[in-house]
């Protein structure tokens, strides 16, 4: 089990991680997700031991490997943009790191053949790296890393490379590689769709710090600030008083802690258009989106943005329903009128 | 609290670093200083007096004004002949550009004293146009080379947006093409200045008693007048003008190496009248060359071929034979690309370390490349006045030369191989290293492959160099150490055909010699490529 603590990285007065705390337990896949600048690769990068670590701690099974030397750490790290090693071929690439731990021979070929038949790519040994497409590249470095059968394996956003519509299908296809290669795994991304498709756990880091870790339907249901809920794609916000342990929404009451105020957040498909709606607005603008359309509608509590399955005429007066259930809601302690908690 | 990172300076590479430096200290330092010393101090006490004699001196004004004249004018002549066909090479693909290309790189490989003789074959020699002819054929390639990469990397849609913004031909190329390659411009041009403001071999040879610059007049000083504090004080000038230059270039010259991701593919020559006016382009360059080569083999050829006939005879006056000479020019060549390339290897290693570049390693690599603007004369001089006394007597030694020569050499080597460390992408190393590559097993899998490709570049760079070096040689040699450019030298300066014909027919046999080593250190580079 991988176990961070305190663990800080900076480039001279820039904190990039501050203080992070994670764990990883075996057989798990953690996802540690922020957008881009949140410390994410120093993190990973840390944790592989290329990076000066300038506070806290990295253990193994209890075993302080801080100041471990890379090589001598036994984790599998993947590239962001793979860094293959162009002068070797797919076998050349994949056997490098049991040529480093001494394979032998016989073994060697026999390893490479089963972890290349694991990411679907038998009988590549021979190929030059720099002839095999994106996709493909991408499969190999996985090899090359599971290769040497390392204690934990790391994947610095794995399908950034990847054309968006292969995205997904390879995201499925990589959840599937991860649990047959049966190795704890943690991913750093700024996907969403990656983080969720991918982890049991997900770390939320903010300007280096952890704003919100836990499971990953957990995370993604109880967003613990305004920050993490926007990020995680909610787009139409209230501030709203909690009265007698409720707050009031224009769609009905939801329950609440006893803060004095709350943030409530919708995402976009939690509102929609329905001609029983109870909240009437004006549209703004619309935007296509493959398989729906994006409203923004103007209405007597505020901006807010829907989904709806045909497109509607900029002014039309629409009707609004929400799914309550969905409701993300963080308690504020003291917020003045028009200030969000965490902005 | 601060881990230390995993990566620390190792004691391998302490001595990495230290054991090119103290070389550089003894062989490269110690006798800048003696000069320094020599021109600026007298009985201890500082002197200004032979400086300012060199100012009072109207003849000595009057060398050190053309010395900037010539080289000046030199490197316009270049430009001028060389831009046109930069432009033809780089825009466009045609059958034979690539041969086109390594036929103007011969000249760059060769040696100067086999240059100057192919200009007096032409017979022009003792004039101005002789000297800027010989540099212009020198240096063509430089451009060439250095333009032409900017120009090929050039992205092409800028010069298309300017089009569609409006701009003319002429407009776009004034203001857009051209600011662009203004660094790789100046870079070259700052080079080729360089190597004409210290071009010596070709002025000795080539401008008769008339024409003497800084680099020939400290020669005559030491050698003839031997007034050695002269002598210094003209090196001091000399290594200000130098420093100058220099620094002129690199606030000029702006970042160099703005490159872009996919250069377009150059396209063919679209039609008639472009064809004509790219022929036009080539043709002074391709002539300048071709004509005193031809001409050079032409007369080694004359009389029979006296000259080759005559190898293996020691000539009147002199301590052996030419084939004796030929001998010791590729002996002191194995010892100095020996001495050069390991060192350069072990400083560009050095300099290029992973991690941060530090201070120590900036510093380090400015002073490597200091003996690049420092002249062959000055080194040999500098070897001169500090190798002839204990503690370090190294007069009658045959090392004193491979040394010096592997001290001209190694800027060069160093130039060549740091790019080549500079372009590996760290995560490779980092990618070996978490597969479980040990620091030395990185460096076997990773550095190490990309630098024996720049190393055997290097090697056959730095023994064309040794092979033509003239200018620190002429200082240093003895009679038992008679390089072939020395000897090639002491024929010319003998009256009689039979030792014009020898001089042709050595000069001749070196540049073959040379054209081999190169060609044969590029094609070691290409394999490694494909391999």
């Amino acid at each position: 089990m991988l176990a961070v603590e305190g663990l800080s990285v900076r480039y001279g007065a820039t904190t990039a991680v501050d203080a992070v705390d994670l764990t990883v337990p075996d057989g798990s896949i953690v996802a540690v997700l922020g957008p881009s600048g949140s410390g994410k690769t120093s993190l990973l990068r840390a944790i592989a031991g290329l990076e000066p670590v300038a506070g806290g701690s990295v253990h193994w099974d209890g075993a302080d490997i801080t100041g471990l030397a890379p090589h001598r750490r036994d984790f599998g790290l993947m590239f962001q943009d793979h860094a293959l090693f162009s002068h070797h071929t797919v076998l050349g690439n994949v056997a490098f790191g049991l040529r480093m731990h001494h394979h032998p021979r016989v073994d060697t070929a026999r390893r490479v053949a089963e972890v290349l038949e694991l990411v679907g790519l038998s009988g590549y040994e021979p190929r030059s790296v720099d002839q095999l497409s994106g996709g493909e590249q991408q499969r190999v470095a996985l090899a090359r890393a599971l290769a040497p059968s390392p204690r934990l394996l790391m994947l610095d956003e794995p399908l950034a490379s990847v054309d968006r519509e292969r995205r997904e299908q390879l995201a499925i296809e990589l959840h599937r590689i991860i649990r047959a290669s049966r190795k704890p795994t943690l991913l750093v991304t700024h996907d969403l769709d990656e983080a969720f498709t991918l982890a049991d756990t997900v770390v939320i880091l903010d300007h280096g710090r952890v704003a919100q870790a836990g499971a990953a339907r957990d995370v993604w249901r109880a967003p613990s600030t305004a920050t993490v809920a926007r990020f995680l794609g909610v787009a139409t916000e209230f501030d709203l008083p909690i009265e007698d342990g409720a707050v009031h929404t224009p769609w009905g009451s939801v329950a609440a802690s006893t803060s004095p105020r709350a943030w409530v957040g919708f995402r976009p498909a939690d509102l929609d258009v329905r001609s029983n709606g109870p909240v009437e607005g004006t549209v703004r603008a619309v935007w296509f989106r493959r398989d729906h359309f994006l409203l923004e509608v103007d209405t007597a509590h505020g901006s807010l943005t829907a989904v709806n399955s045909q497109s509607e005429p900029i002014g039309a007066v629409v009707h609004i329903a929400a799914d309550l259930e969905a409701a993300v809601i963080v308690g504020i302690d003291e917020a003045p009128d028009g200030l969000m908690p965490d902005a | 609290m601060t881990v230390q990172p995993p990566y620390r300076p190792r004691l391998g590479r302490v001595l990495l670093t230290l054991v090119p430096l103290a070389f550089l200290c003894v062989f490269f330092v110690w006798p800048v200083g003696a000069i320094l010393g020599r021109g600026l101090t007298s009985h201890g006490s500082l002197d200004l007096s032979p400086l300012g004699d060199i100012l009072g001196d109207t003849g000595l004004r009057h060398v050190a004004v053309f010395t900037v004249w010539q080289a000046a004018l030199s490197t316009v002549a270049t430009l001028c002949i060389a831009l046109p066909a930069t432009a033809v090479l780089s825009r466009y693909q045609f059958r034979g550009r690539g041969l086109i290309v390594a036929f103007l790189t011969v000249p760059f490989v060769l040696p100067t004293v086999v240059v100057a003789t192919a200009f007096r074959s032409l017979g022009i020699d003792g004039t101005l146009l002789a000297i800027v002819l010989a540099h212009t054929f020198f240096n063509a390639a430089i451009i060439v080379r250095v333009v032409g990469v900017s120009w090929r990397a050039l992205d092409r849609r800028e010069e298309e947006a300017a089009r569609l913004l409006g701009a003319g031909p002429l407009r776009t190329f004034t203001s857009v093409t051209l600011p662009a390659l203004r660094p790789a411009i100046v870079a070259a041009s700052s080079v080729v200045f360089l190597f004409c403001f210290t071009s010596f071999g070709v002025i000795l040879i080539l401008g008769g008693p008339r024409f003497a610059t800084l680099e020939t007049e400290i020669y005559r000083q030491t050698a003839q007048l031997l007034d050695l504090r002269t002598a210094a004080a003209l090196s001091i000038v000399q290594l200000v003008a130098v420093v100058a230059a220099l620094s002129v270039a690199g606030v000029m010259g702006g970042r160099l190496g703005r490159v872009t991701r996919r250069p377009p593919a150059p396209s063919a020559v679209p039609n008639l009248p472009a064809r004509i006016l790219a022929g036009a382009a080539l043709a002074p360059v391709v002539l300048l060359v071709a004509i005193p080569l031809l001409e050079l083999v032409g007369r080694s050829l004359a009389h029979g071929a006296y000259g080759y006939a005559h190898l293996t005879e020691t000539p009147l006056g002199a301590p052996s034979s030419s084939l004796h000479a030929l001998g010791t020019s590729l002996q002191i060549a194995c010892v100095a690309t020996v001495i050069a390339v390991g060192l350069g290897v072990c400083l560009a290693s050095a300099v290029t370390r992973r991690g941060r570049p530090s201070r120590v390693a900036r510093a380090t690599e400015l002073v490597v490349v200091l003996p690049l603007g420092v002249s062959a004369v000055t080194v040999g001089f500098g070897f001169l006045i500090v190798f002839d006394t204990p503690p370090l007597d190294l007069r009658t030694s045959w090392w004193i030369i491979p040394i010096a020569h592997a001290l001209v050499a190694l800027p060069f080597v160093v130039r060549a191989t740091v790019p080549a460390l500079r372009a590996i992408d760290p995560r490779q190393r980092e990618a070996a290293a978490l597969l479980g590559a040990r620091p030395i097993q990185v460096w076997r899998e990773i550095d190490m492959r990309v630098l024996a490709r720049a190393a055997a570049v290097a090697a056959g760079f730095a023994f064309a160099i040794s092979l033509g070096e003239f200018g620190a040689t002429l200082f240093i040699v003895r009679p038992e150490t008679t390089t072939v450019p020395v000897a090639i030298f002491r024929f010319l300066s003998r009256p009689g055909a039979t030792n014009v014909d020898q001089a042709m027919a050595l000069a001749t046999i070196l540049m073959v010699v040379t054209a081999l080593v190169a060609l044969i250190g590029e094609r070691t580079h290409r394999m490694g490529v494909r391999a």
